[in-house]
């Protein structure tokens, strides 16, 4: 034994490459539509093309005479499939209004896209043609695109719930009864601004697919989908067909991303399902991508009207917030929920006194159904606090950087009970704010200003920031139950050393896109000291990962890492318990390091668990009463939210006489504790960056007044590619988690939380000398240019 | 994404595809580099029930020196135009143009022929070779004749082209005057919002929008504006003066007539460098 030896573990916060990538890209990865299955018949689903109508007639006979067409069906010839109506998971309020929504319309249609037949065929290609030959006769009523038209009831969309409102989710906290109107009436300074968070698209780049399989005996179905939930759609599967769970088996193969929109349950899984158990052949379905633009979920979708009260140094005294929310026509998995995931977050990374007053209302509209999209609710309310923040320095006229200084909350505070009542675990927005603003050259850009942005100057540079606060890491399960979420927020985890010291990590997230397998492996390689590569992690399949609550809300590494850390923790006391046995010891005299137990003070009297794994295998010569082989399982149920933050700053420069925004430098900094691998966190921060700066200046899914979708392609939804955004610069402040074992936070959503507000800001920023005050999302070259063209007049 | 049921044929000669489209009519399609027509195709809003590949024509792929033309067989391939040193020494704002098509992908499938023959308004090339007032030529059962880019562009994705004719060859005159493509949208691989190419020679020019109306739109007024001696700037003002925008999703008739304005006079300040 050598001092070396002695080392301490180093896979843990290296840049390890992602072992996902070399199938990915060369084109190895094995997608739900990549899977050979013999004899499977297609799915095709006609369409509504009226966002609301009653259906008059549907005459399929064209459709049933096309050769090669197995099937055609109604919504009404399948309602006695469905034992209950597709599931919400979240009833936010006791009165909360949720119209029945069955995997087909049965007698009308709210949206254009919302499914009236389906057709079943030998081939995906005359799937498709059969469509063009189903003949629906339909009513058409008024569409309701508009949030707050729909709020005026002038026309109902189910007629059965009376109004569109489907409820108002209300959280006024007040250390004294009336202290919120006491304040506004004080204050020094008051801003009132209304946003809008326009509806987009989430366009994974894998649209959804689906394969559902019966097995030859037994009644049992294997459904393969592009999920981010197996788990989570096995319950809700069973639950909505009548299915006995055990019979059902979900797996979710190579997912080409999601960012919320595969966390769901959605009509054409459930059409998988019933029809493959109905005609006893496996049946298939993939989206097209512009059928992806109208039956896959769309995200954000609201008005914010936000009123901030300051005292004369700014400092903030209290908060009002009205929010509505668009729904869609239906509630899906989680949509009313998304909205309020934000909720407890509109005062963002200051200091607040207990005068929060907020309350939002979802309202239903005849468009494509709304859940969560990466940051669901979070990005929301840092834009609104944030933007509120730039909106309040301007009416001071004080710096930006300056009012934020004012108000952080600072690190020495920590762990900060906020106004709410949660507990923000660690902090240090002063330094990450100081930190990202030195990088961006803050001071620098402010005194170019005073020579470029000139009376007559044909381009005008601006800075912004946005300091962000993110509650993540899905969660508490008994703050769950108090926000009523038809859910827990454990993880589980199984870590098990075979005999020949190859490790199986099973885990319950599911990752489509975000580099588990890597992140896990390091994790189990660091706490079991056994190289990586023989370290598998295996998930995704509900029959060998039969226990998780799968992947969204940042929850993966802050949740199911600190599971899996846990489950290598027992794991290590199993084997400590084998070891003292052969080593004569007690347990309490071993040390273990880098995979070997040594006894203290003796490091010649060592056994590594490479070796101990097979006595746990052969059992010859176990401590009396041990149960054989080396295995544990854990659940871990975080005792808080993860609270990563940052700050982000953006500088661009306008074209004042076009409009176009040219974005020069886009730093990020940002915190989520110890990072496992800070490649995979780049990557995360990196995407989700160019996700929230895509809502600032690029996407917006645009509806006609008759509820068209007119963004339906990848030429009019404009996703930005590589050559349109920035270079990225990313930096980090590293304050770690007290609440679990590996300080760690989630990172998936940090990235967009934080981009668009800062992107905005800095747009205003460049303009201030124009007039300009507010600047609609996405800032288009031609709205920056009327915008200047009306602040001018 | 699956377009709805075709045929389809593969000629091998401009001879053999002329007698084909003669032979099916208006139900057939020349299929070329295939990036306007298969998107189409495939959202199932163009419907033709036989293709006629034309795609491996290869003695229509070529770049020539005509003396005082280059010459373009039609079947030549974006990349190859934007990287043909003859075009470069010759013609540069052709080879430019063509380098802003789209994305590498599509300038390695798609051809000039098939660009032009699609009669796109919003397309970079048939402006560019309208602004540099090249010459088609047309091939159909009667042999070739020859079309002024001028009188090429009808309407809305119509062209000149009788329905058994094809385009052939593309004459672009030798232009060594300054010159500038300007092409403005909000994703380098999208189709201009608006786009302008011109050159200037003195008091010679050629200005051609992209994307102004339903088919390119030549600039005649600003060019006789600058004949006549006026400033850049003032010439400028008149951009829209033949032009017909239409809004959609990007810009609204007034902004594109603004931006046309700017872009006109940017394009003319940067020609004459």
């Amino acid at each position: 034994m050598t001092m070396t030896d002695n080392r301490p573990n180093t896979v843990i916060g290296t840049r390890l490459l992602r072992r996902e990538d070399p199938a990915l890209l060369t084109g190895e990865g094995k997608f739900t539509n990549d899977l050979n299955i013999p004899g499977a018949l297609h799915l095709a689903i006609k369409r509504s093309e009226h966002a609301h109508a009653r259906i008059i007639k549907i005459d399929t006979t064209q459709a049933k005479a096309l050769p090669g067409v197995v099937a055609v069906y109604t919504g009404a010839e399948l309602q006695s499939l469905w034992a209950a109506p597709m599931p919400c998971a979240w009833p936010v309020t006791p009165d909360m209004k949720n119209p029945a929504h069955y995997p087909l319309a049965v007698s009308k249609v709210h949206y254009v896209g919302d499914g009236v037949a389906a057709v079943l065929a030998t081939s995906e290609t005359v799937s498709r043609d059969a469509l063009d030959l189903i003949d629906v006769t339909y009513e058409v009523l008024p569409a309701v695109v508009d949030l707050e038209e729909a709020l005026s009831d002038k026309v109902i969309l189910h007629e059965d719930l009376g109004t569109n409102a489907s409820y108002t989710w209300p959280l006024l906290i007040e250390s004294t009864p009336g202290c919120v109107e006491e304040a506004f009436k004080n204050a020094a300074y008051t801003v009132k601004e209304r946003y809008v968070q326009q509806r987009l698209l989430p366009m994974a780049m894998e649209p959804r697919a689906i394969a559902a399989v019966p097995q030859p005996f037994g009644g049992d179905v294997t459904m393969y989908s592009a999920t981010q939930i197996p788990h989570i759609l096995k319950v809700m599967a069973a639950l909505t067909l009548g299915i006995p769970e055990h019979q059902l088996r979900i797996i979710a193969p190579s997912v080409g991303g999601g960012f919320g929109s595969k966390l769901d349950v959605y009509a054409e899984e459930l059409l998988c399902l019933a029809l493959s158990r109905k005609h006893n052949e496996p049946v298939r379905w993939v989206e097209e991508r512009s059928e992806n633009a109208h039956a896959t979920i769309h995200g954000r979708g609201q008005i914010q009207h936000v009123e901030l009260a300051a005292d004369k140094d700014g400092k903030l005294t209290a908060v009002r917030f009205r929010i509505i929310a668009d729904m869609g026509a239906y509630l899906q998995l989680v949509t009313p929920g998304v909205p309020l995931l934000g909720a407890f977050l509109y005062a963002g990374v200051y200091n607040l006194p207990q005068a929060y007053d907020f309350s939002c209302t979802g309202v239903f509209t005849s468009l494509t159904p709304t859940d969560a999209y990466r940051g669901a609710g979070r990005p929301e309310a840092t834009y609104a606090i944030e933007c509120g923040m730039d909106a309040l320095a301007r009416k001071m006229n004080i710096d930006p950087y300056e009012l934020r200084k004012r108000n952080f909350i600072q690190k020495e505070q920590f762990p900060y009970t906020a106004f709410s009542g949660l507990t923000y675990d660690s902090g240090d927005h002063a330094l990450a704010a100081e930190k990202a603003t030195q990088m961006a050259d803050y001071a620098g850009i402010r005194k170019q200003q005073k020579t470029q942005n000139v009376p007559g100057a044909a381009k005008r540079i601006g800075i912004g920031m946005a300091s962000y606060f993110e509650m993540c890491g899905l969660a508490p399960s008994r703050v769950l139950a108090s926000l009523n979420y038809g859910a827990g927020g454990w993880e589980a985890a199984t870590v098990r050393v075979l005999p020949t010291a190859k490790v199986q990590v099973v885990t319950g997230t599911s990752p489509h896109g975000q580099g588990h397998e890597t992140s896990w492996a390091m994790i189990a390689s660091e706490k079991l000291g056994i190289p990586i590569e023989d370290i598998d992690v295996l998930h995704s399949d509900t029959a060998i990962a039969p226990l998780g609550m799968d992947t969204y809300g940042s929850r993966s590494l802050p949740v199911g890492g600190v599971a899996i850390a846990g489950a290598c923790d027992k794991v290590i006391e199993k084997a400590r318990l084998i070891a003292a046995h052969q080593l004569e010891c007690a347990a309490d005299d071993l040390e273990f390091a880098n995979g070997l137990f040594s006894v203290k003070g003796s490091p010649d009297r060592s056994v590594p668990i490479a070796a101990l794994a097979f006595a746990a295998f052969t059992a010859h010569n176990l401590p009396d009463g041990l149960e054989p082989n080396l295995e544990a399982q854990y659940t871990y149920d975080p005792p808080n939210f993860s609270w990563p933050f940052g700050t982000h700053v953006c500088i661009v420069e306008v074209d004042v006489e076009t409009g176009k925004i040219e974005v020069l430098k886009y730093v990020a900094i940002d915190d989520c504790g110890n990072q496992i691998n800070p490649l995979i966190v780049e990557g995360q921060v990196h995407g989700g960056v160019i996700q929230g700066l895509a809502q600032a200046l690029f996407e917006e899914a645009v509806y006609d007044e008759d509820g068209n979708l007119k963004t339906t392609t990848l030429a009019e939804y404009l996703v930005p590619a590589a050559s349109d955004v920035p270079s990225i610069t990313t930096g980090h402040t590293i304050t770690p988690s007290p609440t679990n074992q590996l300080g760690v936070k989630g990172i998936g959503e940090a990235g967009t939380i934080g981009a668009a507000p800062a992107v905005i800001n800095a747009i205003i920023d460049a303009l201030s000398g124009l007039g300009v005050t507010s600047m609609a999302m996405p800032a288009s070259p031609q709205t920056v240019w009327r915008t200047i063209q009306s602040a001018k007049k | 994404m699956i377009p709805a049921a075709f045929d389809f044929k593969r000629a091998s000669s401009a001879d053999e595809a002329i007698s084909l489209i003669g032979q099916y009519g208006d139900e057939a399609k020349f299929l070329a580099g295939g990036h306007s027509l298969i998107p189409l195709m495939k959202l199932r809003l163009a419907q033709p029930t036989m293709l006629i590949d034309i795609g491996r024509i290869t003695d229509l792929s070529y770049i020539k020196d005509g003396g005082d033309h280059i010459a373009i067989g039609a079947l030549t391939r974006h990349m190859d135009v934007e990287k043909s040193d003859l075009l470069k020494k010759h013609v540069p704002l052709l080879a430019h143009a063509a380098g802003h098509v789209g994305d590498a992908q599509v300038r390695h499938r798609g051809t000039i022929g098939g660009s032009l023959a699609h009669a796109d308004s919003a397309s970079d090339l048939p402006a560019t070779t309208l602004a540099l007032g090249a010459t088609y030529i047309a091939q159909g059962p009667n042999g070739q004749r020859q079309i002024a880019a001028k009188d090429f562009y009808k309407g809305f994705l119509e062209s000149a082209l009788a329905p058994d004719e094809m385009l052939v060859e593309i004459r672009v005159p030798k232009n060594t005057g300054g010159w500038s493509f300007q092409k403005f949208n909000r994703r380098a691989q999208d189709w201009a919002i608006v786009g302008v190419a011109a050159w200037k020679n003195g008091k010679d020019s050629g200005v051609a929008l992209v994307n102004m109306g339903s088919t390119p739109i030549l600039a005649t007024s600003v060019s006789a504006a600058l004949a006549s001696g006026a400033s850049i700037t003032e010439a400028a003002e008149l951009a829209a003066a033949e032009a017909e925008p239409q809004s959609d999703l990007n810009a609204s008739s007034d902004y594109r007539t603004h931006l046309a304005k700017v872009l006109v006079r940017r394009a003319l300040e940067d020609s004459s460098k």
